[in-house]
């Protein structure tokens, strides 16, 4: 059974979850992540989407983060305010799942304006979101995102929400109180912060992609950890569980 | 109480107001926007968690003067076109941004609800925002020494929500994902209320939430006001319309098309 390298990261961001865990969920890959999770190895992972759905138990995927399947489905729908305050900012939440229009060396994310110019940007995009709060305060953040140059970048335009600050003891000093980024899930492998300098390395490649390709779709340079593995190939369970979610999806977002 | 659409915006909504449309997805008040932009609506200020196809319409059709959000986005579809065409080369004219997060708008809404001049929440630190978001300061906490982070109250003249009823004495009820439908209203100086079905008495509907009439300025009787979001009981999103929307948000001339139906 073939699959495409979009596919690759999906099952590779689903495995990384863990069953039990409770986890916020930003839509778009990693949704389809979390969901794809639930429906193979962690049937009791909690999904904890911002608009106040807890534990919601989707069939489909939804769109958007306030879809009537999340509420329908969910242990217990929450107001906003109560979301951010009661939940996600005393780190309750173990997991925070996000994606980036950039990202750099420490993990730190972009998704406010692409240019250097804030007032008169190259490209405005949507913002924040609940992000910041989420890399501030869950236990550890996992991102989602396809390598490239364009979006893996040596310094990111805009400091959306904070990774590794630019390197080590950067969180302690401004006070965030979860892990910040643990994983960064690519279409060409898997990053992990250096225990030492916080700086992000190749540790996995997917089946396929060698190490020359995943320094050239990354705009700083990027080291490889000492070993670096092949991560396990898409099993055809977990394919065929991924397709018959994304099958019902109606549209995938793309920023 | 009850009123018309048509009478509530004329009432409530003047030019220059500070003008708050809510719903997190849920219970969008578009055909309220709708009505706001056919009224002719200039010089506002608005406010929105998540700016989506109905404040891409209102920036487009030239209603807005400043925005005040957290996310302007098509959930799940990719980008406000209108938004971008405003910000990045000031069509229809330039519009100015407060940038803010999730976190810090919900607990500017809950400050201004509970009649507080500001709010405190860990959040913003070590980002970029608050060197370009004025309404963003540290503070210490007096018992601990602790830096946090302080956001004024949102108190805007008017607030607007969709829900799924009310009874004819203009009491409110709406179920779901309620976002931050309470607070916004009790923040506002007016409120209105669309809803989608007016009953002789509230029944009890599973994590609901009442406002009474007295914290209600305006009820308008709209089945079906949310479209293309949604009531929960009521109606599906119409996830296909917002993908539809990004061909005509994408391109001045389809929106002007699109406004043009609109308004005419």
């Amino acid at each position: 059974m073939s699959w495409t390298a979009d596919e690759m990261m999906t099952v590779a961001a689903a495995r990384a979850l863990r069953g039990g865990t409770r986890c916020f969920v930003g839509i778009g890959l990693p949704s389809t992540a979390a969901n794809l999770a639930r429906r193979t190895h962690a049937p009791d992972l909690v999904l904890v989407y911002e608009s106040g759905t807890i534990g919601a138990k989707p069939d489909r995927l939804p769109l958007s983060i306030g879809d009537g399947v999340l509420a329908e489905t969910a242990d217990a729908v929450v107001s906003v305010p109560e979301m951010f305050n009661y939940w996600l900012q005393p780190g309750r939440i173990d997991v925070g799942f996000l994606g980036a229009a950039q990202l750099d060396r420490f993990g730190n994310i972009n998704t406010t304006v692409i240019g250097d110019d804030y007032a008169d940007p190259r490209v405005r995009l949507p913002g924040a979101g609940g992000a910041p709060e989420i890399a501030a305060s869950c236990r550890e953040v996992i991102v989602v995102v396809r390598q490239s140059r364009r979006t893996f970048v040596d310094r990111v335009d805009f400091v959306t929400s904070v990774g590794h600050g630019s390197g080590p003891g950067d969180r302690a000093r401004l006070g965030l109180r979860g892990g910040g980024p643990a994983l960064v899930i690519t279409d060409l492998g898997v990053l992990e912060p250096d225990p030492c300098d916080r700086e992000l390395v190749l540790t996995h490649l997917h089946p396929g992609v060698s190490p020359e390709q995943a320094v050239a779709a990354t705009g700083w340079p990027l080291r490889l950890a000492p070993t670096v593995s092949t991560t396990e190939a898409p099993r055809p369970a977990e394919l065929a569980a991924l397709r018959a979610l994304t099958g019902s999806a109606e549209h995938e977002e793309r920023t | 109480m009850i009123v018309t659409l048509a009478e509530a915006v004329a009432e409530l909504v003047h030019d220059g107001d500070t003008v708050a449309l809510e719903g997190f997805t849920h219970l969008i008040p578009v055909a309220a926007g709708h009505e706001i932009i056919r009224q002719g609506r200039r010089g506002l200020t608005l406010v929105r968690m998540t700016p989506d196809i109905v404040y891409d319409q209102l920036i487009g059709a030239g209603c807005a003067r400043k925005l005040v959000f957290s996310w302007a986005g098509n959930p799940g579809v990719g980008s406000l076109h209108r938004f971008r065409d405003a910000v990045q080369h000031a069509w229809p004219g330039p519009l100015e941004i407060e940038e803010h997060s999730h976190a810090g708008m919900a607990n500017r809404y809950v400050a201004g609800a509970s009649g507080l001049p500001f709010a405190v929440l860990r959040g913003y630190t070590g980002t970029d925002l608050p060197r370009h978001t004025a309404t963003i300061a540290p503070i210490t906490c007096p018992f601990t020494g602790e830096t946090l982070t302080a956001v004024p109250a949102l108190n805007p003249d008017v607030g607007i929500v969709h829900a799924q009823r009310a009874d004819r004495r203009g009491n409110v009820q709406f179920w779901g994902i309620t976002g931050v439908h309470k607070e916004v209203v009790l923040a506002s100086a007016r409120s209105l209320v669309t809803v989608e079905e007016v009953v002789d008495e509230l029944t009890p509907a599973p994590g609901a939430v009442v406002l009474p009439a007295w914290a209600v300025t305006r009820v308008a009787h709209v089945p079906g006001g949310s479209h293309p979001s949604y009531a929960m009981g009521f109606s599906e999103r119409d996830n296909d319309y917002y993908q539809h929307w990004d061909t005509i948000s994408r391109d001045r001339a389809a929106f002007g098309r699109w406004l043009e139906g609109l308004t005419s």
